[in-house]
């Protein structure tokens, strides 16, 4: 490799987060052991734990002390990819052996789970994966599955069992089935949401693109609703939504009530509307005119023109709108458990109320993933659209 | 796209919300009779653990501190990689935010209860990281949006950096950078009021305390200025951008074009 070139440092970024996690590794604590749930951890430092096979997570660190200084090629920007990978399925095994070591030693009680030290180093190796990524300026399509790769390693370790002494799994062993459960009524409330998002936000943004005056009125209300507070929205909604079952017992029937399932879809698709129909109009807005000319011309019919030619050239912009939607909805449906719907938002309001840590990072991860994913899925579908209408 | 201000002050939206605020916030003790009259079968309808103005000010308080150390972070993150010698850091920083911005405000703040703790400090960080992400998208978008034109006239007109800095480029990207930390305040004041899960006293506190208590008004008392407090600083936020417009189109010389801005949109809560 020509690394002794013009100029010693080829990547400052790569150094930079090289740096920090140097530093955050020697300061912060890897893990924390603590021998029961209520007295609180003692941290263990990541050189505590490089004794025997475990040392070898340092070879990805020192291939990525390496790159630095190696002169921007495709090869380079592999290379810091694959030891990311290994680097951050490594600190999980790492993790999760030193947990098992532990469990052999302590009660059935004790608990150990990621500390500082253990978080910054895997963000850190996920941002250097990142930054050559973008280096490599695939195109989004290859750029998401690559990203999938790099996390691979990582996920099989997470459901090969390597990892079940951490607390967190630990946690998940013992509620299962709460788990699954939340993950459905998850699952069930956002999908609940975007059936009525998009019979009536697209409608809402055909009407706007069309009337020109009406678009002014509407989106201020959808603006005035997305700017007022969640848990405001589910609070104000509750009163009305209550009086009217109990005054119209048809109502009540159907499962309109002040708390659960119901009321956060409708809080829910108020505030997906706003994404929705401005996805919509501004996907109809950037269709070219040529486009719709040359059908008109061509003696098509307006529906004809509207279903055939407006729609699928403004289906990736729609699609960004109900991406955005959908992200939105994966978070608000968390807070939809403050007003008993259920989801991860219970398990991570219940872990918040008892001060159950662990509980806390049950809820919070996986609404997280969920959110990641959602949105790389729909940049996905998104390019492959937009690659099909060019 | 933005109405301009009413011409006649008493159709304005911004001092009708704003005074209905301040009223309900002083005043919501002297409701009590109407609570009474609405929930009869509650004993107590009325929140009395805390004041209500005392909560207004904790709850902006916190807003206020948290939004002041995304604006500080963000924007300058956000100018350091436009710089030249931070361009390398700009692709790393907006793919973090990009990422950033899909994890629900909730889940961070969450998140921040068992790194940092319970109470008002993790709070304040989770907000403040939160609020950071879109304060340095607009950082960057405002930046950009500043014509080229423009920056080689300031400099052969023999302006140092930072008076370019100051006196061109911050001026001209003020209404986008605006439409920025208007994001970021709105979604801390709905993030603020859930942080009263985390052991912080925040007018959420009425209404997590009524939910948890099946007491209607409660959660009524707060969801109403929560609510309020929101849509008051988002009509402010737009009358502060349609201002600094006005004032960025006063500065510039008349007869030359400027490539507009599109303002970052609110896309996520």
């Amino acid at each position: 490799m020509q690394v002794w070139q013009a100029g010693l440092i080829k990547n400052r970024v790569l150094l930079v987060l090289w740096l920090a996690g140097a530093l955050s590794a020697a300061l912060l604590p890897l893990l924390t052991h603590a021998p029961n749930r209520l007295v609180t951890g003692k941290g263990i430092s990541f050189a505590a734990v490089l004794s025997g096979w475990h040392g070898l997570v340092l070879i990805p660190a020192l291939v990525l002390a390496i790159a630095p200084f190696c002169r921007k090629h495709p090869l380079r920007d592999g290379i810091v990819l694959l030891a990311c990978a290994c680097w951050l399925s490594g600190l999980l095994a790492l993790a999760g052996h030193e947990a098992q070591q532990l469990a052999l030693t302590d009660s059935s009680y004790s608990r150990t789970s990621f500390g500082g030290g253990a978080w910054i180093l895997w963000g850190l190796g996920w941002l250097a994966a990142a930054d050559a990524l973008g280096q490599l300026k695939l195109g989004p399509r290859n750029t998401v599955l690559v990203a999938l790769a790099v996390l691979a390693p990582g996920i099989g370790l997470l459901f090969s069992g390597q990892l079940s002494a951490l607390s967190v799994l630990k946690e998940y062993a013992n509620r299962r089935d709460v788990f699954d459960a939340a993950l459905s009524r998850h699952l069930e409330i956002v999908s609940a949401t975007l059936v009525p998002t998009l019979l009536i936000g697209v409608p809402l943004g055909v009407i706007t693109f069309r009337r020109t005056w009406l678009r002014g009125p509407v989106f201020s209300v959808l603006n005035l609703i997305q700017t007022i507070p969640s848990i405001a929205l589910f609070g104000l909604l509750l009163a009305p939504l209550a009086a009217l079952a109990t005054h119209v017992p048809l109502l009540a029937q159907w499962g309109i009530s002040g708390i659960g399932v119901t009321p956060a879809v409708i809080a829910l698709t108020l505030y997906s509307l706003l994404p929705m129909a401005r996805g919509t109009a501004a996907g109809l807005a950037q269709v070219p005119a040529a486009a719709v000319e040359a059908a008109r011309g061509m003696g098509m019919s307006p529906r004809q023109i509207f279903w055939q030619v407006e729609v699928p050239l403004a289906l990736p912009v729609l699609l960004s709108g109900l991406r955005i939607t959908t992200v939105q909805a994966i978070g608000l449906t968390t807070v939809a458990a403050l007003i008993g719907a259920g989801g991860f938002g219970a398990i991570m309001f219940q872990g918040l109320l008892s001060s159950a840590l662990d509980l806390v990072l049950l809820g919070a991860i996986p609404v997280i993933a969920l959110a990641i994913a959602a949105d790389a899925l729909f940049k996905l579908l998104g390019s492959v659209l937009g690659e099909r209408g060019q | 796209m933005n109405p301009a201000p009413p011409r006649r002050w008493w159709l304005d939206p911004l001092l009708w919300t704003g005074l209905l605020f301040l009223a309900l916030t002083f005043g919501m003790s002297r409701l009590q009779p109407l609570f009474h009259t609405l929930f009869p079968e509650q004993e107590r309808p009325m929140y009395l653990q805390a004041t209500f103005p005392s909560l207004v000010l904790a709850h902006v308080l916190i807003v206020g501190l948290s939004s002041l150390i995304a604006v500080v972070v963000g924007g300058g993150a956000g100018l350091l990689v436009t710089r030249d010698s931070g361009r390398d850091f700009r692709s790393l920083l907006e793919t973090v935010v990009a990422i950033g911005q899909t994890f629900p405000p909730v889940a961070v703040l969450a998140v921040a209860v068992p790194l940092i703790g319970f109470g008002t400090t993790p709070a304040v960080i989770a907000l403040a990281l939160y609020g950071l992400l879109p304060v340095v998208q607009s950082t960057i978008a405002g930046l950009e949006s500043v014509p080229q034109p423009v920056l080689q006239a300031a400099r052969g007109l023999g302006l140092s950096r930072w008076q370019i800095l100051w006196q061109v480029e911050l001026p001209l990207a003020l209404p986008v950078l605006l439409a920025g930390i208007r994001t970021s305040v709105i979604i801390n004041i709905g993030t603020a009021a859930i942080a009263s899960t985390v052991g912080t006293q925040t007018l959420g506190s009425p209404i997590i305390v009524g939910l948890s208590g099946f007491n209607t008004a409660y959660i009524i008392e707060g969801a109403l200025l929560v609510g309020l407090l929101a849509v008051v600083t988002d009509l402010a936020f737009e009358r502060l951008m349609i201002h600094s417009q006005q004032w960025r189109l006063a500065t510039m010389p008349r007869n030359r074009p400027i490539t507009s801005a599109s303002p970052a949109s609110a896309q996520s809560r």
